[in-house]
């Protein structure tokens, strides 16, 4: 019989009470898992433990997986017509706003970003997609293909099942939502596994799903490690697909898993290590401030972090002490304070990480600029750290960190720096600052990512698509092209005269 | 100041307030320089229930204005496709919330029974609202490969501008929808004119318009006669585009009136004398159902009515008999009355036009099976008539009657069928009846229709397109088509790398 977990949230920034099941979500109840096992959450801000949850096992997948199947087969899948799907996703657009302050709430306890962000960025942005979704659901429209008078040639765009949803700790509730929005809206059931590190505000979605009257089966939640149930979705034979945000390695083992069984479609979301290039015509100042958002957004800890910052020669000096200026003025601090602007790395795994990047960065000879240290002594605080004098062989600029550490390069010749820009294994994002048009759209339109950024960074919406080049993933989320990744297309061709 | 008028409504002993004035800016307002009114009446009961203001062409201009400076200000490219989005659906959910008294005002304005008036007409118009609202935020334009070093081509999908939008009687509430919501979505501005028979739940609308948070300018209502509004929004210099619902008669006069002025886009939604083709291997007890909804469906004034019925001589005789006891079942009465199916027709002016019809039938030789006999009571109630024996030049088989009265004809082979459907200068929507698949493709496919119908009839889809073929119209309303009639295209050519040398 799953626990209820109950918080008083008495801070600076925000009074409120959030109270909720910590079970496993499986064909709309809250249950324990199958072991009757539990994980510690951890708040890292203290490094304390918040509160138990269950834990599931590969059973309990095996139990959610026959409970989506039942669902897609009879009240979800095609037996849920467009606009009703369309009315539920609006129904839980509609919830979340009502809980918005108490989501971001959970968000910053469980993950450690600030209160203000959670509020702001997260949850805001969760909400509005769930909504884009909502009306795109009644709208998955298939071609009439010409053919000849004697036949009817069509398209169906039908949901490809039962999907699988893998994600990570880094935007806990924005990530649930980006995957659940067009899963949902084209007619999927949905086997979502959220990050052992920060499952809670995706539990307390599922009472919301619940509430909203999405029909038993259709979202189940399953909380638990990679390498159980991460992978027993990965490898199962009964899903027909698989989504995952998270790390290169990762991925590559979710890959390996669906080529080995049953060849599941796979979409990908992995890292990067994205360039954002200033040349010398950008605006400098509005420069240091990109450039500021692209490394320290979430301390650091996004996938399109633009954390190599190349600055041609002739502004190099100005922009580094602007940058530098703007970097030491961001107050790290706890994520409920009122004027915190960055919290805690997620975990302990992640904050000796990231201070081993940083320890390299040193024995490799590179200058710390500003930072590379730990902030505070309680929590897995790090303060905002810059890296120049790098060469491009060094682990600081070939890896990626996940942390607030930011590489400034100089470089002279443009031709040279989109060299060095697209010189990696990855291609998530990218970024451009200068004031000549030509020169922004002809480099922007040369640099091998999936997004380039021109005179902005980390810019997402809603409608706008995301996803990566080469090692930095496969398909793409968000906007109209989110539904491909969970529509079957089915050809009908209909004989109406044909004599063989 | 707002002028307001308490409509009782006997049949539920409560009052209905409605604001009289004419709706510009958010505000109610009094013409500005005429004193005119439009009564309004109940047609089951032929009385006045109330009146409002009639706007007049300088009116117009008043609103016309105000959408312009909408347009150029807090709408158009000035409003996220979000920020449309989130109102549209405020506006949607004000109206659910509204539904029973707007369907209330609609039934003793227009006659319609309530309970069809709140789950049909409302309820499809709440959905139509709730469609549009999710297209708003992905209004999509193209880029566009050209050479990859010269230049950056992409278009953009912008809002055509200001839009007067004229509507009809049959269909008030539903009516309005269809037309506000793509246009709202893709971040047009309105002055909408309802029909001078029944203006007062566009009045009603109008207030939930202010409520939901829309900005002053973005939807105006000018209650206004056809030939003063009407023709003064047709012929506007500063109105971009004109969207009208009605007879082709006045789509004629709308669309020389836009030749004439300032070339003003154009759409249309006319009228139909459309067909039904009832194929022998038809399940006939249903044809004759679809029929029945095709013909007495809000009472005939529909422009979709499927007013010309042929069946195949095989099964004639026994459609016939199947169809007449299947239409007999229709009750035709009062909106208030649970039991009503139908009610009056919406004026005596239409009362004396479908009369005018039935008897020029029977003068021409058609048979009266069912119906032809006027009652002898107040209100505007027509029963459902069926004229058999017609032939092709008989004016009831050849023009748009918008009353219960159905011409039933005979055909032996198929494509006699196709030919006898097509004979219209119409080509708004087409019923097929058949179990033979093949055949159901082949006259589908030859149907000069904007819709066909296969086994089925008369019921629309927000997200599926309809408009009329021939001289039933331009442009087609609902489903993504719907957009592309409030959005002007413009392409844009970035250089990024041509220098050019002159002379070339």
């Amino acid at each position: 019989m799953a626990s209820i977990f109950t918080h008083e949230f008495n801070t600076p920034i925000y009074k409120g009470k959030t109270s909720f099941n910590t079970g496993l979500y499986i064909d709309g109840k809250f249950v324990d898992g199958s072991d009757k096992t539990t994980i510690d959450i951890i708040n890292p801000a203290t490094g304390k433990v918040i509160t138990k949850v269950a834990e599931a096992t590969p059973k309990d997948v095996d139990i959610a997986v026959a409970a989506a199947h039942k669902a897609f087969d009879t009240t979800w899948g095609l037996n849920a017509g467009g606009a009703e799907r369309s009315r539920l996703l609006g129904k839980l657009a509609r919830l979340m706003e009502e809980h918005q302050q108490e989501l971001a709430a959970i968000e910053a306890l469980d993950n450690g970003k600030t209160f203000t962000w959670a509020m702001d960025v997260d949850t805001t942005f969760a909400i509005d997609t769930i909504r884009y979704y909502a009306g795109w659901a009644d709208k998955i429209h298939g071609q009439v293909q010409e053919t000849d008078e004697r036949k009817l040639s069509y398209t169906r765009h039908e949901p490809i099942g039962v999907v699988g949803q893998i994600i990570p700790w880094n935007f806990p509730l924005l990530m649930m939502s980006w995957k659940l929005g067009p899963a949902l809206a084209t007619g999927n059931c949905v086997i979502l596994k959220p990050s052992e590190f920060t499952p809670l505000t995706a539990i307390r979605m599922c009472a919301l799903v619940h509430e909203a009257g999405f029909p038993p089966g259709t979202v189940n939640l399953l909380t638990g490690y990679g390498n159980t149930v991460g992978s027993a979705i990965s490898s199962h034979m009964k899903i027909d697909k698989v989504a995952f945000t998270g790390s290169t390695l990762v991925g590559r083992k979710i890959m390996e898993a669906a080529a080995k069984t049953n060849l599941k479609d796979i979409t990908l979301e992995l890292g990067g290590k994205s360039p954002n290039i200033i040349f010398d015509d950008a605006d400098v100042d509005q420069a240091v401030n990109w450039a500021a958002h692209g490394i320290y957004w979430n301390h650091g800890q996004a996938c399109s972090a633009g954390s190599r910052i190349f600055v041609q020669s002739g502004i190099y000096d100005e922009f580094l002490e602007k940058f530098t200026e703007k970097s030491r003025s961001l107050k790290v601090g706890d994520p409920f304070a009122l004027d915190s602007f960055q919290g805690p790395q997620v975990s302990k795994a992640q904050y000796d990480r990231i201070m081993g990047y940083i320890q390299s960065g040193k024995d490799q000879g590179a200058t710390v600029h500003l930072g590379g240290d730990r902030n505070g002594t309680e929590g897995y605080y790090i303060n905002p750290t810059i890296f120049t004098d790098t060469t491009p062989d060094m682990k600081i600029v070939q890896e990626e960190i996940f942390g607030p550490v930011g590489v400034v390069i100089k470089f002279e010749d443009d031709e040279d720096v989109i060299r060095q820009a697209n010189d990696t294994v990855f291609g998530l994002a990218s970024a451009v600052f200068s004031q000549n048009i030509t020169r922004a759209l002809t480099t922007a339109h040369r640099l091998k990512a999936g997004t380039a950024w021109v005179n902005c960074v980390n810019q997402l919406h809603a409608n706008v698509p995301f996803g990566g080049f080469k090692q930095s993933g496969i398909g793409r989320e968000l906007g109209e092209y989110a539904l491909h990744n969970y529509t079957a297309v089915k050809s009908v061709q209909v004989n109406l005269g044909h004599v063989m | 100041m707002a002028h307001t008028v308490k409509i009782p409504v006997p049949a539920l002993n409560k009052e209905i307030t409605v604001s009289t004035g004419l709706f510009i800016n958010n505000e109610f307002v009094p013409s500005v320089d005429s004193s005119e009114v439009i009564q309004c009446f109940n047609p089951a009961t032929e009385e006045i229930i109330a009146s409002v203001v009639a706007g007049s062409s300088k009116d117009i201009d008043v609103a016309v204005a105000a959408a312009r400076k909408a347009f150029k200000t807090s709408w158009g490219k000035n409003v996220t496709g979000w920020e449309r989005s989130r109102l549209i659906n405020k506006l949607a959910d004000l109206i659910e919330r509204d539904a029973q008294e707007l369907a209330e005002l609609e039934t003793l304005n227009n006659g319609k029974p309530v309970a069809i008036a709140r789950d049909f007409d409302i309820g499809d118009s709440i959905q139509c609202l709730r469609y549009y609202a999710g297209w708003a935020d992905k209004i999509t334009g193209q880029t566009i490969e050209v050479d990859n070093i010269s230049k950056m081509a992409f278009t953009r999908h912008e809002p055509i501008g200001v839009c007067g939008q004229i509507i009809p009687w049959n269909y008030p509430i539903n009516m309005w929808a269809w037309k506000v919501a793509p246009a709202l979505a893709v971040g047009c501005t309105i002055v909408m004119k309802p029909s001078e028979l029944t203006p007062l739940t566009a009045l009603k609308l109008s207030e939930l318009v202010i409520e939901a948070g829309f900005p002053p300018g973005v939807i105006n209502t000018v209650p206004s006669l056809g030939s003063v509004g009407g023709a003064a929004l047709s012929a506007h210099p500063d109105v971009d585009k004109i969207a009208f619902t009605g007879s082709t008669l006045t789509g004629r006069k709308i669309m020389e009136a836009a030749a004439k002025s300032n070339l003003k886009k154009v759409s249309l939604e006319l009228g139909g004398k459309s067909p039904q083709l009832i194929f022998e291997s038809a399940d006939l007890q249903q044809a004759a159902a679809w029929s029945a909804l095709g013909i007495c469906y809000n009472t005939g004034q529909d422009c979709t009515a499927g007013s010309r019925i042929y069946v195949q001589d095989t099964v004639y005789d026994k459609f016939i008999d199947v169809l007449v006891s299947t239409v007999k079942e229709t009750v035709i009465g009062n909106g208030f009355d649970q039991k009503t199916g139908g009610g009056p027709l919406v004026s005596k002016a239409q009362f004396d036009r479908v009369w005018g019809y039935i008897d020029a039938g029977k003068a021409e030789g058609a048979k009266v099976v069912l119906g032809g006999e006027r009652r002898n009571t107040k209100g505007f109630f027509v029963d459902p008539t069926i004229f058999t024996d017609v032939n092709s030049d008989m004016k009831i088989v050849k023009e748009e009657i918008f009353g219960p009265v159905l011409s039933i004809g005979r055909f032996k082979t198929e494509e006699e069928a196709v030919a006898l459907a097509n004979n219209t200068t119409y080509g708004l929507g087409a019923g097929l009846h058949s179990t033979d698949a093949s055949q159901c493709m082949r006259v589908s496919g030859l149907l000069e229709a904007g819709t066909v119908w296969v086994n089925s009839y008369n019921l629309l889809s927000n997200n599926v397109p309809f408009g009329g073929k021939k001289q039933s119209g331009i442009g087609r309303e609902l489903g993504s088509y719907a957009l592309e009639e409030y959005t002007s295209v413009k392409a844009v050519h970035w250089n990024i790398g041509e220098k050019l040398q002159w002379p070339l």
